[in-house]
């Protein structure tokens, strides 16, 4: 188990005071001056050093995503954007940052900005999570109030910081889509390129982070890439906040060293498996975009990013979801696949249309009124839908129903036979909307 | 994607208009944004007008939201269909929103669905009194408090059928209800068993500025190891240009001449130069951290000062043949290439452990060997570079990875 001592997240479960005097306490704003001196280069450079990949789902380096923005400013002002719309199944870690521990991000967000010349950060939060939005509002008054941050703030570096927030759309978590909907418009993904740091929010400069990868920094920074990169596996590397939904005894977040094992991290947080581990069946490991990995596959594995690709998923946001024997896993994808038409921005044929058509016949297999031909169907028609869209929605849509018919085509079979043997009416057919 | 249109004309009002409070929040929502950029809020404005027009946006709400801002109507309409946190036809006092995405979906959203079907009717349903509705949504993003609801702005979670029952009976008699988790947790903690941050000194404000003098440390030893490198590569410089054109060459040592006083003058760098005597006296073994280092900062410093040249007392451990007759892929470190390879093997490294072992002095005296490649493995962080290789870890190309600098 990680010690304490390694935790960044200090009050993850808002036992302690989360206003800025607790948050003091605990370390947070501690010396950001003696950073800030050091110099955007060195900045980057240690973030780049310490091997942090981006914490929102795709793993991407963020030092090397903050290195991207242009290094002398053309007359256009630099934006830092923080994606903190999270909505992908299974993931609820940054609202536990947002209402627990708000100063680390913020902090997080001047040192981030100061990296790439920004002197504005904007943070979308999404809709619902308004009593979330209200914290973090405090504490954003509670940093002017100290001169945290602010125009003549006492870091001596101009820096704003801004609460936005959305409406409920899951395709505002995709970045170029955050910014459309933050200029005021519908949330419908942007071709790229231009990439986000050449032409971003307001057609500026923008880098696009998640907030676990901007709260981290500060912590990073004080205490130097080489402990962080200490922490985890080679490629791999640091603490995570793994979020355990289902069917555990205790479900919970946690902080914990990234590689892991799934074993262990359900043992010693979680409680074990509801029923023990013979109960198990499949976990998606990742957040409701990564395919399933079937219990024999994932209970020793190592959970990062590169461990779980190699199992034909992934580690996305390290939203565990997990799966007990009891679990109808064909109902569970078609709701899946009803979410992911339901949240479609409607913008790229393939998925518009893809979407909606995967969730029809997901249903008619969730009761088995199929033919077992359709499961092809289902398969060949999911790979049209992959790669041939604007944003990873339409793979985030086709990867769980591939991943089901990979590991567990034998119990869309078995409805199918069950349905069949027992007498039924003529199927209603239900029409496109 | 999902299809909204707006109420029927019967139910829309005839005219909406933000109030006193609703002209504070415009003026605050709009101050956030850059000039011109006022469409920004459009978001946060359509949310304040759905509140004060009761939960729901009226047609006569969008078109007042699009004037507020400027834009035009069907602009503002989009956006209002676009997003389904705006509610397009009357809902109750109590919105409730399920959620029913599968971490929910499995911890039992659906009984939870059944106890809304019996206590409040179909989905969009609103009670004869006008106190609910509900809906079911997708993820709210509270999965470890599964299966849970919003009921206006709040969440109500780790909910039983029994206890979302006895919820909106209490909401209906108007008796106050609990927010946030209904089984006793206070947050997403594991229920009655949490492990982890119980170190009392994380709270105790003892632990604020204790990394400073690491950190320091740190700096100052990345300034010299900036430097060294610098240096090794002015001499690498000298090296390859220096056989054919002797003029060329000779400003280069006066450079690195010029650059050492400066050196040797800045405090920093002392103390990181002491520091790393007691490592060099050593055997030359990595991770013998230097942890004496502030006792031995009486002795001089003469590593900073040294010239070039490092003495035969740090070569490195060298191997008469490969163990196991079997030689790591030297060439998987950037900058190695097949001639200095075999001239690695000549010299007697084979293997990647043997050059992550190297102190910075081991590494300056193979550099030295190197002939015309002198200067490359101080550029290339060799030895960072070997340790990487040596856990296993393999670069996804043959030339191996540039080391970041």
């Amino acid at each position: 188990m990680l010690h304490d001592r390694d935790r960044i997240f200090t009050n993850l479960y808002g036992l302690h005071d989360a206003g800025l005097k607790g948050a003091l306490k605990r370390g947070n704003w501690d010396g950001t001056k003696h950073i800030l001196v050091m110099g955007r280069d060195w900045i980057i450079d240690e973030m780049k050093a310490s091997g942090l990949r981006g914490r929102g789902g795709a793993g991407f380096p963020t030092g090397m995503k903050w290195s991207f923005m242009p290094k002398v400013n053309d007359g256009r002002p630099h934006y830092l954007v923080v994606n903190a719309d999270e909505s992908e199944p299974g993931t609820c870690k940054d609202r536990e940052i947002m209402r627990h521990d708000p100063h680390l991000l913020i902090e997080g967000c001047l040192l981030a900005s100061f990296a790439m010349g920004a002197h504005a950060a904007y943070i979308y939060m999404r809709g619902e999570y308004i009593a979330e939005r209200h914290a973090l509002q405090k504490a954003v008054d509670e940093a002017y109030a100290a001169k945290l941050v602010g125009k003549d703030n006492i870091h001596g570096y101009p820096f704003d910081i801004y609460v936005h927030h959305g409406a409920g759309a899951y395709i505002c978590g995709e970045e170029t889509a955050l910014l459309e909907s933050l200029e005021g418009k519908k949330g419908q993904p942007r071709l790229k390129p231009p990439f986000p740091a050449n032409m971003g929010l307001y057609g500026c400069p923008t880098t696009v982070n998640n907030v676990e990868s901007i709260a981290v920094a500060g912590t990073i920074l004080r205490r130097g890439a080489a402990w962080f990169n200490s922490i985890g596996r080679p490629n791999n590397v640091g603490t995570k906040l793994f979020c355990v939904s289902g069917h555990v005894n205790t479900p919970c977040n946690v902080e914990e060293a990234m590689g892991l094992t799934f074993r262990e991290l359900i043992d010693t947080h979680c409680g074990g498996i509801r029923g023990g581990w013979d109960n198990l069946k499949a976990v998606i490991p990742g957040g409701s975009s990564v395919p399933m990995v079937p219990a024999h596959e994932i209970i020793d594995a190592p959970m990062d990013f590169d461990t779980l690709r190699g199992l034909k998923s992934g580690l996305g946001t390290a939203a565990v979801i997990v799966m007990d024997k009891s679990t109808d896993l064909v109902s569970a994808i078609a709701r899946l696949a009803h979410f992911y038409k339901h949240e479609s921005c409607g913008q790229c044929t393939p998925c518009r249309e893809g979407t909606g058509w995967m969730a029809r016949v997901m249903a008619r297999m969730a009761e088995g009124r199929a033919h077992k031909r359709e499961i092809d169907m289902l398969l060949d028609v999911s790979t049209r839908i992959e790669g041939h869209t604007i944003c990873a929605l339409g793979d985030a849509a086709a990867w769980p129903i591939q991943g089901l018919i990979r590991h567990f085509r034998h119990e869309i079979e078995a409805k199918i036979d069950q349905y069949s043997a027992n007498p039924h009416g003529e199927p209603v057919r239900v029409a496109a909307e | 994607m999902s299809s909204r249109r707006l109420a029927p004309d019967a139910v829309q009002p005839a005219s909406f208009a933000f109030d006193k409070a609703g002209k504070a929040m415009v003026e605050t929502w709009i101050a956030k944004y850059p000039a011109g950029r006022q469409a920004s809020a459009v978001i946060p404005l359509l949310w304040e007008a759905q509140k004060q027009a009761g939960g729901w946006l009226p047609r006569a709400a969008i078109e007042h939201v699009a004037e507020v801002l400027g834009m035009p109507n069907i602009r503002v309409l989009e956006v209002a269909t676009f997003y389904t946190m705006f509610n397009l036809e009357p809902a109750g006092t109590h919105f409730i929103q399920l959620c029913g995405t599968v971490p929910c979906h499995c911890m039992g959203a659906q009984d939870l669905k059944k106890v809304l079907k019996d206590k409040i009717g179909a989905e969009h349903h609103v009670t004869a009194d006008g106190k609910f509705s509900w809906l079911e949504v997708e993820c709210l993003g509270a999965c470890c408090n599964a299966p849970m609801v919003q009921i206006n702005d709040d969440y109500y979670e780790d909910l039983t059928p029994e206890s979302l029952a006895k919820l909106i009976d209490d909401m209906a008699a108007g008796k106050p209800v609990k927010i946030g988790p209904q089984n006793g947790r206070k947050a997403s903690e594991p229920k009655d068993s949490i492990k982890t941050l119980k170190d009392a000194a994380l709270y105790d404000g003892s632990a604020v500025g204790s990394w400073k003098k690491a950190f320091d440390e740190r700096v100052a030893a990345q300034k010299k190891a900036k430097e060294e490198a610098a240096k090794a590569a002015a001499e690498a410089g000298k090296a390859t240009g220096g056989a054919p054109a002797a003029a060329p060459a000779a400003p280069a040592p006066a450079a690195v001449k010029a650059s050492e006083p400066k050196a040797q003058a800045e405090p920093k760098v002392k103390v990181v130069a002491a520091k790393a005597e007691p490592k060099a006296k050593a055997e030359p073994k990595a991770g013998s951290k230097p942890k004496a280092a502030p006792k031995a900062k009486a002795a001089p410093a003469p590593s900073a000062a040294e010239p070039a040249p490092v003495g035969d007392e740090f070569k490195p451990e060298l191997l008469k043949a490969a163990r196991g007759g079997k030689a790591d892929d030297l060439e998987l470190i950037w900058g190695v290439g097949p001639k200095l390879g075999k001239m690695l093997n000549g010299m007697g490294v084979f293997h990647f452990d043997q050059i992550a072992k190297w102190s910075n002095e081991n590494l300056a005296w193979v550099d030295q060997n190197l002939g015309a490649f002198k200067g490359r493995a101080v550029r290339d962080d060799w030895i960072g570079q070997s340790k990487k290789l040596a856990t296993g870890w393999r670069p996804e190309n043959a030339v191996g990875d540039k080391p970041v600098k």
